[in-house]
């Protein structure tokens, strides 16, 4: 399917979602709170088919935090991004890890960098960090003063 | 990622008078950090029932230098060599793709002999790659030799790179626009001579262990990993096409040259640890055809693209992906319109490919989880960033 | 032409004329004692050093090159690094059995060299049933496997004893019937009388299809039985520890790793005496001027010649093969290897009683 027609099943399926302009595929910010429901849509249905999440990330835009999830389909080889804006003091969202299974993994290197908590993750602890790390590095507002040398 | 290992289960603990107790007696056993068959410090800690695998837990981090916060301070062009240190066995393509993520932001047009150039070097080193795992793959199965072998191969592409580039494993060669330099003059000689020797040598590979019926045994049925599981996991490379999954970037998003070029897409429908040993025998063969086909044909030009000094992608956000040794290796910059990126996410193919080794290994036995190991091919600097 | 049998004739007639027979007894003892040790560190010596030489070679290396000329006297080098390392006790290990392990399986390799004839006339003890004692000593080696994993009070030790006790007993049978079909075919247990009967042939030409599966069983076994690759899971390096001898340092360490080099060249021997011939020059049935040059070459050095090459045989495979899995390699014995060696000794008898071989 083409961006256009992404587009129109994509308003259909969530009235509610927001277009970014620019960037060769449909950008889309959908709400944190229905993300699961949207999250198993996306895969499920016909139109979509959205079996493969390539990359799972979160951005820090010093007032809040975004979500990025980049999805494909190995079908149709139509791709898409869908954000969600998380609140900075308390982010939480709803996990993916039952739909995509990759997301397990991924999901855990965002809470450990970012601290967003994924709801009913079977697992989430700490990935690359050690398991009594204090703080977020990748927020813009981690100070280390010990091991950061900011140049 | 430092915890005490209980060396038997909890369940013993919590329930000692059901008469039969799940999980009794598992041990919990640690391999690694520091072990000779996991490529790097990967830490695993392993739930044992006997002999027979119930759980296996990787602890990841040992070598994690946040390569994405330094990014963050670093310059569109200073910030592609630390890719380099990334997936150390594939630092061209890795390279390679985020010298193109940068291009797409700055909307630059790269001569043709730079795209050769490129390709050139991309499949120099997924040979190289190759054969690495190869050696390395044998020697964890038990069979020391085919490492040596292997190796002296893998000299004659690590010469040819210290040639041209200077530099025998990590080199920094890409610029946005195209290459740092232009080829040394001996490149298309050594080239040549390499691809006749190492084309006798290929049929020795598959002689010395691939029609091996020990080592046969040890792969087959072995580690099965589904279609359905390989694209939910979000395995790419050659783990995926082992299970069937058509996802070579090479041929679905093509960039540089690959839409010129002949060559075939190595797919196998056996899921086991088999089927993905040969995808890679295959890959060898295939990275091969591609080198004979341009080492006679790189046009002449400039090697390099005019850019300025100092570069400043514009506001926005941009994706582009490459195929490594290992799978997809996607550059992911968020741009605030500054010279250093806002935010830069690196898609590793190893992170993905490490969450199936659980569901691979689940049920079978120490020797086989060394075996699912090899043809998962990580390197953990990769997977940790 | 030379042979070993002047010299220990000459020396039991020298001191059975200046002793009293009794004290000349004593004193043959104690010289039979003396040279077998000392066969012992000659031997560990050698076959270290090939090993390391040959396996560099087969891996496109030199190996050890500077101590020595050619890196001769790296063994000796290695063995005083050996016993000059401090002997670690595991605390909680069993001190009596930890302590007794390693001397087992050095007691039982070197009880296994008597019968061994190493050239015409020159043996140890020439025993009525000298491969029933061959076969049934090595077999005490086990009991010092399974001491050494149960003492070490060490879970991977444990592990590895067992699996390495396991796969010992598995490969026995198949030995042993092997080397049953020889004696089948010889009529008797004594090795002087199977090499005798290779006057006119080594069993592996006489014996034609049957025995060459019987051989090739053999050192399939014999492989199994040392530890060796392809069948090391024991001490696999890459998987989990070193097996049973993981908490042995020092000089203990360095009996199991000579007892280890000394059995292979104990089992190669048995192999060579079996099939090959043992000692007897390589005769053709009745070409007697034939017979008459090969026998110019003198016994010893058929003997060596011939274990020593079965030993390449076995170096080869280490680093030629990948490793079986634990149950791969029990499912080899017990479902191929020790079928085909009964029908086999069916089909040697056969062959035995109706005179069916050269």
């Amino acid at each position: 399917m083409t961006n256009e027609e992404l587009k129109i099943k994509l308003t259909e399926l969530v009235p509610s979602a927001v277009f970014e302009e620019g960037g060769e595929w449909i950008t889309a910010f959908v709400d944190a709170s229905n993300w699961k429901t949207i999250a198993q849509q996306l895969r499920s249905n016909e139109d979509f088919k959205f079996d493969y999440l390539f990359c799972l990330t979160c951005i820090d835009w010093k007032t809040h935090l975004t979500m990025v999830y980049h999805l494909t389909s190995t079908i149709y080889r139509h791709s898409l991004i869908i954000k969600a804006k998380l609140d900075r003091n308390d982010p939480e969202i709803e996990t993916v890890s039952d739909t995509w299974r990759t997301a397990e993994f991924h999901e855990r290197e965002a809470y450990d960098l970012f601290g967003v908590k994924f709801l009913h993750h079977p697992d989430l602890r700490r990935l690359l960090l050690t398991d009594d790390f204090n703080g977020y590095p990748l927020r813009k507002d981690f100070e280390d003063p010990v091991n950061m040398i900011k140049l | 990622m430092y915890r005490q290992t209980e060396i038997l289960s909890d369940h013993t603990k919590s329930s000692p008078l059901e008469g039969d107790l799940e999980g009794a007696g598992d041990l919990v056993i640690n391999v690694g950090p520091q072990h000779p068959s996991t490529h790097g410090v990967l830490h695993l800690v392993i739930t044992l029932s006997g002999e027979t695998i119930k759980n296996v837990e990787p602890h990841l981090g040992y070598i994690h230098r946040s390569i994405e916060k330094m990014c963050e301070s670093l310059s569109y062009r200073q910030f592609i060599y630390v890719t380099s240190r990334m997936d150390y066995l594939s630092s061209h393509i890795n390279n390679h793709g985020c010298a193109l993520c940068v291009e797409k932001g700055l909307q630059i047009e790269i001569p043709p002999r730079a795209k050769v150039i490129r390709v050139l070097m991309d499949e120099l080193t997924r040979l190289a790659s190759h054969q690495l795992w190869w050696g390395a793959m044998a020697m964890d199965v038990g069979a020391l030799t085919p490492f040596f072998h292997a190796f002296r191969e893998r000299e004659m592409i690590n010469d040819i790179m210290e040639e041209t580039c200077g530099a025998r494993l990590t080199m920094n060669y890409m610029v946005p626009g195209g290459v740092m330099y232009d080829l040394h003059p001996d490149f298309q000689k050594r080239v040549k001579e390499f691809v006749e020797e190492f084309k006798n040598k290929i049929g020795e590979y598959d002689e010395l262990v691939t029609g091996n019926i020990i080592f046969q045994n040890r792969m087959k049925d072995v580690g099965y990993l589904s279609k359905e599981d390989a694209i939910s996991y979000g395995c790419t490379g050659p783990t995926a096409r082992g299970s069937g999954v058509s996802c070579d970037i090479r041929k679905l998003y093509p960039y540089e040259v690959y839409s010129e070029l002949q060559f075939d897409e190595v797919i196998e429908t056996g899921g086991d640890c088999f089927a993905r040993y040969l995808v890679r025998m295959q890959e060898l063969r295939q990275s091969l055809s591609i080198v004979e086909q341009l080492i006679d044909n790189i046009p002449e030009g400039d090697f390099q693209a005019k850019t300025k000094a100092v570069l400043k992608l514009p506001k926005g956000e941009f994706y582009s992906r490459v195929e490594t040794a290992r799978g997809e290796f996607g550059v992911y910059i968020v741009s605030e319109g500054g010279t250093t990126p806002y935010r830069i996410k690196f898609r590793s193919p190893g992170f993905s490919n490490l969450s199936t080794l659980n569901h691979m290994a689940k049920g079978y036995k120490i020797g086989d989880l060394v075996a699912i190991m090899g043809t998962l091919d990580l390197v953990i600097p990769d997977i940790d960033r | 032409m030379f042979s070993l049998e002047g010299i220990t004739n000459s020396i039991n007639t020298w001191l059975n004329h200046t002793f009293n027979p009794t004290l000349a007894l004593f004193f043959e003892f104690v010289i039979v004692g003396l040279s077998v040790i000392g066969l012992f560190a000659v031997l560990g010596l050698i076959l270290v050093l090939m090993e390391r030489k040959v396996s560099a070679y087969m891996q496109i290396r030199l190996g050890p090159n500077r101590v020595g000329p050619g890196g001769t006297l790296q063994t000796v080098a290695d063995t005083l690094k050996l016993v000059v390392k401090e002997g670690l006790t595991p605390e909680g290990a069993d001190k009596f059995l930890f302590n007794l392990a390693p001397f087992l399986v050095i007691i039982t390799s070197m009880l296994v060299l008597a019968p061994i004839p190493f050239a015409k006339g020159f043996q140890i003890w020439d025993i009525n049933i000298g491969v029933l004692y061959v076969s049934a000593v090595s077999s005490v080696s086990v009991i010092g496997v399974l001491m050494a994993g149960w003492a070490s009070n060490n879970k991977y030790s444990l592990l590895g004893a067992m699996r390495s006790g396991a796969q010992i007993v598995s490969y026995e049978l198949s030995a042993g019937l092997s080397i049953i079909s020889i004696v089948v075919l010889t009529g008797s247990l004594q090795l002087s009388d199977i090499i005798a009967s290779q006057q006119n042939g080594w069993w592996i030409f006489k014996g034609h299809i049957p025995v060459i599966i019987a051989f090739v069983i053999f050192i399939i076994a014999v492989t199994a039985e040392t530890n060796r690759a392809p069948f090391d899971l024991a001490e696999a390096e890459s998987e989990l520890t070193a097996g049973f001898h993981t908490e042995y340092s020092g000089m203990k360490f360095a009996l199991f790793f000579l007892a280890e080099y000394v059995n292979i060249f104990i089992v190669c021997s048995i192999g060579a005496i079996l099939f090959l011939g043992g000692w007897m020059p390589l005769h053709i049935g009745s070409w007697s001027g034939f017979n008459h040059i090969m026998d110019y070459i003198p016994s010893s050095v058929w003997f060596i010649g011939k274990v020593f090459f079965l030993i390449f045989v076995i170096m080869w495979f280490r680093w030629t093969f990948p490793r079986l899995r634990i149950d791969q390699l029990l499912n080899l014995e017990w479902k191929y290897l020790l079928p085909i060696s009964m029908l086999n000794l069916l089909l040697i008898t056969l062959i035995a009683i109706m005179g069916w071989h050269f």
